[in-house]
């Protein structure tokens, strides 16, 4: 068994993924799947499950997910930005998130950027580069730089040691501490 | 024995009736208390800030401020408690920092249905026994919380997003991660920010046939998924005859399906209602923080507010795929089901088991429909056989099953097949939500649930519901 965390920092380059409006959390991992196993490779098998259940295997290491309004709406299962970070997926930029995801994914270190206007400004399979040292990301395509909306200083400092359990085991405290 | 009490506490009744507030507490926190200017969660937030607690400052937090709070209690449950154990052993926390606040609740697939399920469950046993903190096996944990453990003002976290449930007794009760409870689990402590709050105001009388879940499904329907996203809802009734409609079961139904446009907290604030509840079903655990009576300020600041109208309202179903799809009972009628579910933690009340097994005394589940009935708790199951609802479901031809969220979550007792088609009163409707990714799941009241299992389709319940 493969027991080695992914740890996503820095600046990260990917295709896109383009969904639409309301990709909740039983599409992201259906709750039968991801109740039978604490292995976050496991998880990753199924993740994107509810759209299309060999999603994972379609991946390639780095893509990005790019979404409309209301991005994992539902359930509060972590197994979400899990199963996505550890099929591959390096950053999921949407419209707006629902507000568990948004904690879990800078909680487990998948970088979440919430830009407003993202919709119709990423095509399919376009290549997407993500720094999540100054939150934004740019479409190689078409040079278009995007800013994602700020979040307070220690989920930032959270994401870049690539989450809480990272960031805990580096300083032996919660970054909201620090504060 | 369902429930395990490591710490063998006393059970005491809470001072409800005299007062809910403990007075030299009250004494600390009395100016926020009595600021008007402050909405629920901005006060809750406030008291339970750690600067104040530790201090005594006057510090008021309001919508925006992100504070540290302290946690009275905080829960996980048998599909997010194994990863918050993992994120505590791979941080290398060995010590909680009070496990008489730390829950689990083994609810979702109980009894284990298979072999993965049990490993799990018993992963969970193992860290409540090492670390001796409250476990419940066999009910559902927010009807747990409810009936045992809830109480006023309180700070209550869960790795659960129904967790929201508790706000029918006035506490803040919000959903979180599993890795986010672990960190409450080690410090008893974590970040919010202050939401912004939506004020709803009701009025009006119920039609024969509506309920409390055709209230927030019509709610949702207009504001849509995210309509409350990051936001407070407070619920405020426009006077004593439309508060005395909204039972505890019905405010237990409307705070937990607030979920489902986003909702951090939605709260009904203490009124006698909540303090007859809270008399009648004493708290179990005296240790748990809260228990002090929160109003919002009579000139609280509200992102917005919303009237609804009870009298307005008509039967409704939500579906399929997303919640916020809403019709009128109309629109949908005479579409076929393979299978009507009454039951989970937003409809599995003992109203709820009340109401179906009114229409379904005397009657059969149409021979083409399976109907699945699922108590929300142990306590409910035993108040459905006392009461004679159990007999009835089975003489229907229902199936009653033990308390879980099984069929809801499609994990077990009630999953869907290839392109069937249910009529559920469970909490949400996603694509393969309850089985299948072809399955379609129809949301509504248990009355409407119960109409359509005797139709074998989509049903009114305001025919059988005359008398």
């Amino acid at each position: 068994m493969n027991d080695q965390p992914i740890i996503i920092t820095g600046i990260s380059k990917g295709r896109a993924w383009v969904f639409g409006d309301n990709i909740n959390t039983d599409i992201i991992i259906p709750f039968r799947f991801k109740s039978r196993t604490n292995d976050p490779y496991e998880m990753a098998k199924y993740a994107m499950y509810g759209f299309d259940p060999d999603f994972h295997k379609k991946i390639s290491k780095g893509d990005i997910l790019v979404a409309g309004r209301n991005f994992g709406g539902g359930s509060s299962r972590e197994q979400a930005p899990v199963a996505l970070k550890y099929a591959g997926i390096s950053a999921v930029m949407a419209e707006s998130f629902a507000r568990i995801f948004y904690r879990n994914a800078f909680t487990i270190g998948l970088p979440a950027l919430e830009i407003p206007e993202i919709r119709g400004k990423v095509n399919q399979g376009d290549e997407l580069k993500i720094d999540i040292t100054y939150f934004t990301a740019e479409n190689i395509r078409t040079k278009e730089i995007f800013h994602a909306r700020e979040v307070p200083e220690f989920m930032r400092q959270m994401l870049l040691e690539g989450g809480l359990v990272e960031y805990y085991k580096k300083y032996k405290q919660f970054p909201w501490i620090q504060s | 024995m369902l429930m395990n009490n490591p710490f063998n506490i006393k059970v005491v009744r809470m001072q409800t009736t005299s007062s809910p507030v403990r007075q030299q507490e009250r004494q600390d926190i009395s100016h926020i208390l009595d600021d008007e200017s402050l909405t629920f969660a901005e006060k809750v937030i406030s008291i339970k800030n750690i600067e104040t607690r530790d201090k005594k400052s006057r510090i008021k937090a309001t919508a925006g401020d992100i504070v540290i709070v302290n946690v009275d209690l905080a829960m996980a449950q048998d599909s997010t408690g194994p990863l918050a154990i993992r994120s505590l052993n791979e941080m290398g926390i060995d010590i909680l920092h009070d496990p008489s606040k730390a829950l689990l609740v083994i609810d979702h697939t109980f009894p284990a249905a298979d072999e993965k399920v049990a490993n799990l469950h018993a992963l969970i046993r193992d860290f409540v026994s090492k670390h001796n903190c409250m476990i419940v096996e066999g009910s559902i944990s927010h009807q747990h919380i409810l009936e045992y453990l809830a109480t006023p003002g309180m700070m209550l976290l869960g790795a659960d997003s129904h967790t929201c449930q508790a706000g029918c007794v006035s506490a803040f009760a919000s959903g979180i991660g599993s890795t986010e409870i672990a960190a409450v689990w080690a410090t008893g402590q974590l970040w919010l920010r202050v939401p912004e709050t939506i004020k709803i105001n009701l009025s009006g009388t119920f039609n024969k046939g509506v309920f409390a879940r055709d209230l927030i499904l019509d709610y949702i329907g207009k504001v849509g998924e995210e309509g409350a996203n990051y936001k407070a809802l407070e619920w405020k009734f426009s006077n004593d005859y439309v508060k005395r409609q909204f039972s505890m079961d019905s405010r237990a139904c409307i705070s937990n399906a607030s979920m489902e446009c986003g909702a951090k907290i939605s709260v009904f604030p203490l009124d006698e209602i909540t303090t007859k509840y809270l008399d009648e079903n004493p708290r179990i655990n005296n240790n748990i923080g809260g228990k002090i009576e929160i109003q919002p300020g009579t000139y609280a600041k509200y992102k917005d507010e919303f009237e609804i109208e009870c009298d307005k309202i008509e039967p409704q179903v939500s579906g399929p795929d997303n919640v916020d799809k809403v019709h009128s009972i109309g629109e949908l009628a005479d579409i076929e089901i393979d299978q009507a579910f009454i039951g989970s933690s937003t409809n599995g009340r003992i109203e709820d088991l009340e109401i179906a097994a009114r229409m379904l005394k005397g009657r059969k589940v149409h021979k083409n429909t399976r109907c699945v009935v699922t108590p929300a708790s142990v306590k409910v199951y035993q108040d459905a056989i006392r009461r004679g609802y159990v007999e009835i479901y089975l003489e229907s031809g229902a199936v009653f099953t033990n308390a879980t969220c099984g069929a809801c979550v499609g994990t077990h007792l009630g999953a869907l097949g290839e392109n069937e088609i249910c009529i559920s009163s469970s909490s949400r409707n996603f694509v393969g939500r309850m089985g299948a990714l072809s399955s379609k799941v129809y949301l509504a009241s248990p009355a409407t649930v119960a109409a359509s299992a005797i139709e074998g389709k989509i049903a009114d319940p305001r025919r059988y519901l005359l008398l």
